[in-house]
């Protein structure tokens, strides 16, 4: 550990700049918590200063939902204590967290789609005259807190209308609304485009400014080093460290996460690309509005080479993930695996025929939550011998793939008995990676493979996507973070509008035309 | 605590139903202890009463299986009394209708073609979903009106017995689901029915893709899996089970095809996989439960003087503490309560 970084242990090493005068907004002190023989929090202490912004850093299953969860009165700790003011505090369910003030916003939203952001925001705590829920209060309170905290939302519309980033604002002002003087914010970004990451860090800056405290758990270090005051890193259920920006880099924060040195840069040798694996020729496909999502797009991946798809989330990547895996139809032009054309076959033919796929939402396609890690692993291959002989499934088998599988991933906790549900968000990602590399496959469709994955995780599949190269795949990749695409691929394909706007070797290329091409289609 | 908690929620609604059915026996003028002890006496006190409990457990087990596989995939199929008539008549017809074949035969071939022909009329709810996205609420109910009008008609114009009663000729005795003692074979089917469902769910592909379906449509879909084929498959399952319940009444208690002698059967099938919390095996003690209610009701009327309705009640009271988790939970610790409630997210699960 570079010496700056002040070890747990040190008496420096939570500063109290105030004094003991004034107690912590929050202080979490010797909090254990065990799920089974899992210790997803042991012995930790936590502090929550107001004014400031509190990131919360740590590996995949490192506790940090945990402990937030814990604060927010979801769990409840073993042993140990949560003081608010100073005093302790017996916080059995998110009501007694608002009660004490404190506002969380998840990871997935709590809204009812169909009600304004006005009903939303005052749903279970509304303004009344005579009795009668008063909808013209609600939206001129809500009007006044979006004002005041540069929020920018219209009260009135309708929140099933909205974008993502805009949702999370009105979750943020369900708390606001509560009068919350503590808000949590369970990685919000890993969601959020680049712009609507730059807008929400400037609101979480607004509203320390003001006084409240955040903590907001996240894998990007740059937003850390950009928003953070101070800064905690749990590992295996610990707090590690405690440290402020001004003292710390990117690659020690990383290094303190991990527990040791990690390559932020990835080390890659030069492609050799073979035989030209996926072709897609004049595609057009409709999205669930039924117009028109992708124009006429065409683009090749060669075996051997990793092909990045760079866009801003919404200009038709989705459409044509989905196309090339058989999970939407085809309007017109075609798909060519290998020679064979896959366009409209159904996606266990295409899957068989040699296309694996990372799906971007892993909770909505990759998994399901409710059956063992072990069946998850063979989600889409329990057909297959040795996992069952004429149709009847055969346990060992498939637990015998899920072993080798979790320990090759390093899945945690290793138990492929576990429900997948029971997984950190980034143990949940790499039973989808375990599973989609372990295919014998011909191209490789992976869509967001490291949301929601720590650094040394995304170290690990950025290293195996490379391998797989090497091996011969073909590799579609398609990232919302344009340092991902840029690292890892041979070639880069914008897409704007439904349309490959330039597609170009990434040696060399220039980033910031683009991210020009990204925002506007065009260069200049 | 928590390898317990799937079995303490329902007998706690159990517990729950006795007790507060005891204080409306004690309101309504009844002596509860003497109640509760005909009710007893009626369903368990002898071999005949138990063969008698079982007898009645046996459709509710079938009815139940049907509602708690077809949920298991994500169908609320309340079309198990429809499926169950249609079976029943359709049993009949091939009792009454073939004659001098051996029992060996004869009681299977009825049997089962009463099973395929609930399988048939359940997969018309699951074709119209499948193909159509027509809701299996609405049209299971649909069916339900549709078959009991289908079977009234049959039981009055071609199936007629002679005499003025619409019902059918009784079945040859080579047909019929004979009792053993007291003890009614067809309750053994029954239970083959619930181990041979465990069997379906937890073992075979098919049983995987029905579970797979029914927690997440869209990673089924991702798997590779066809919900249309798996929804179709699973109405049809669903009928066959409740079809064959049918049957085993038609060729197992009643010996012919009797409109009106079946109703309800199919209903109670909801209380039974809600019950049972849509485990195959769990079906059996709860049918057993409402069966022994069943039977020992009309003993409850007699000893007690008490009305058979009351039986209804618990049942329903049953029903409700089940389905209302609500009540149920406020005997666990709170701690329990929130920790059922994990949230799902990128990084907040
Ligand atoms: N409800 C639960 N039941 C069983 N185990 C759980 C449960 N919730 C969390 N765990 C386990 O506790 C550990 C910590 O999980 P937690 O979700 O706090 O990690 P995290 O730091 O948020 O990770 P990530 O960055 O991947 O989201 C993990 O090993 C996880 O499997
Ligand atoms: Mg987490």
């Amino acid at each position: 550990m570079p010496d700056h970084l002040l070890p747990l242990d040190s008496p420096t090493a939570v500063s109290d700049p105030v004094g003991v005068a004034a107690p912590p907004a929050l202080e979490v002190r010797g909090v254990t918590k065990r799920f089974g023989d899992v210790l997803a929090n042991e012995d930790v202490d936590f502090r929550i200063e107001r004014g400031r912004v509190h990131a919360l850093l740590g590996e995949n299953g490192a506790g940090k939902s945990t402990l937030v969860n814990i604060i927010f009165g979801l769990y409840q700790a073993d042993t140990g204590e949560v003081r608010r003011n100073g005093e302790v505090v017996n916080l059995n369910g998110p009501r007694d967290a608002i009660a004490q003030q404190i506002g969380m916003v998840h990871q997935h939203f709590q809204l009812v789609p169909v009600l304004s952001v006005a009903e939303n925001v005052v749903l279970g705590d509304e303004p009344t005259r005579h009795g009668v829920v008063d909808l013209g209060e609600a939206a001129a309170v809500v009007q006044r807190l979006s004002e005041r905290f540069g929020l920018d939302i219209d009260p009135q519309s309708i929140v099933e209308d909205l974008p993502i980033g805009i949702q999370q604002r009105v979750e943020i002002l369900r708390a606001l609304y509560r009068e919350v003087d503590i808000l949590i914010l369970d990685e919000p970004t890993a969601v959020l485009t680049p712009q609507e990451t730059g807008h929400l860090l400037e609101v979480l800056r607004g509203l320390a400014d003001t006084g409240v405290a955040v903590v907001f758990i996240t894998h990007k270090l740059r937003e850390v080093m950009a928003v953070a005051d101070e800064i905690t890193v749990m590992r295996r259920g610990r707090v590690v460290g405690h440290t402020v920006p001004a003292d710390t880099d990117e690659s020690d924060l990383a290094s303190m996460m991990v527990g040791r040195p990690v390559e932020l840069r990835l080390k890659r040798t030069p492609a050799s690309p073979g035989d030209k694996m996926l072709a897609i020729v004049d595609l057009v496909v409709n999205d669930d509005r039924q117009t028109q999502a992708l124009n006429g797009i065409n683009l090749d991946v060669r075996a051997g080479e990793v092909v990045g798809v760079a866009g801003v989330e919404g200009n038709g990547q989705r459409e044509l993930v989905e196309a090339v895996t058989g999970l939407r139809g085809v309007i017109s032009g075609s798909i060519i695996l290998d020679g064979e054309e896959i366009a409209g076959r159904p996606p266990r033919q295409i899957s068989t025929m040699g296309v694996a796929h990372i799906p971007e939402d892993r909770e909505k396609l990759g998994l399901i939550g409710a059956h063992t890690v072990a069946d998850n692993m063979v989600l889409n291959r329990y057909h297959h011998r040795p996992y069952s002989r004429h149709g009847i499934r055969r346990p060992a088998a498939v637990d015998d793939e899920a072993t080798r599988l979790v320990e090759e991933f390093d899945v945690r906790p290793p138990n492929i008995a576990a429900m997948v549900a029971t997984l950190s968000g980034g143990n949940k990602q790499k039973v989808v990676a375990a599973r989609e590399f372990s295919h014998e496959s011909k191209v490789m469709v992976a869509a967001q493979p490291t949301r929601g994955i720590d650094i040394g995780n995304i170290e690990f599949i950025h290293r195996r996507l490379i391998e797989y190269r090497d091996a011969g795949m073909a590799i579609l990749l398609v990232s919302a973070e344009l340092d991902e695409v840029l690292g890892v691929s041979d070639r880069v394909a914008v897409i704007y509008g439904g349309r490959i706007v330039s597609c170009e070797p990434a040696e060399g290329i220039d980033r910031d035309r683009v991210g020009r091409l990204m925002l506007s289609g065009a260069d200049g | 605590m928590r390898m317990l908690k799937p079995v303490a929620v329902p007998l706690i609604a159990v517990g729950l139903a006795l007790g507060i059915g005891a204080i409306i026996l004690a309101v309504s003028g009844a002596n509860p202890i003497e109640a509760y002890g005909a009710l007893i006496d009626g369903s368990l006190s002898s071999q005949k009463t138990v063969g008698r409990t079982l007898e009645k457990a046996t459709p509710l087990i079938m009815g139940g299986l049907a509602v708690a596989l077809a949920f298991r995939a994500g169908l609320f199929n309340i079309g198990g009394q429809g499926q169950l008539v249609v079976g029943g008549i359709f049993s009949a017809a091939v009792g009454f209708g073939f004659e001098g074949l051996p029992w060996i035969i004869h009681a299977p071939m009825a049997l089962a073609v009463g099973a395929l022909a609930g399988a048939a009329w359940g997969s018309i709810a699951g074709i119209l979903k499948a193909t159509r996205g027509a809701h299996e609420v609405i049209t299971t109910i649909m069916l339900n009106f549709v078959a009991l009008n289908l079977t009234d008609w049959l039981a009055s114009n071609p199936w007629k017995d002679e005499g003025i009663l619409s019902r059918t000729p009784a079945v040859e005795e080579s047909a019929l689901i004979p009792l053993w003692g007291s003890f009614p074979t067809g309750f053994l089917v029954a239970v083959a029915a619930s181990i041979g469902c465990w069997y379906l769910l937890e073992r075979t592909n098919l049983g995987f893709e029905i579970r797979s379906v029914g927690l997440n449509g869209d990673a089924a879909r991702y798997a590779g899996i066809s919900v249309q084929r798996i929804i179709i498959a699973t109405m049809a399952i669903s009928g066959l089970l409740a079809g064959a319940g049918g049957a085993i009444e038609t060729q197992g208690v009643i010996g012919r095809y009797e409109p009106g002698f079946n109703a309800g059967l199919g209903f109670n099938g909801i209380t039974i996989a809600l019950l049972a919390r849509n485990h195959p095996l769990g079906v059996i003690p709860a049918a057993l439960l409402i069966g022994a209610m069943e039977a020992g009701g009309s003993m409850m009327q007699f000893n007690a003087d008490v009305a058979p309705e009351i039986t209804d009640i618990i049942e329903a009271l049953m029903l409700l503490f089940v389905a209302t988790p609500i009540v149920v939970r406020w005997f666990f610790s709170r701690q329990e309560a929130a920790e059922v409630s994990v949230t799902a997210g990128w990084g907040s699960s």
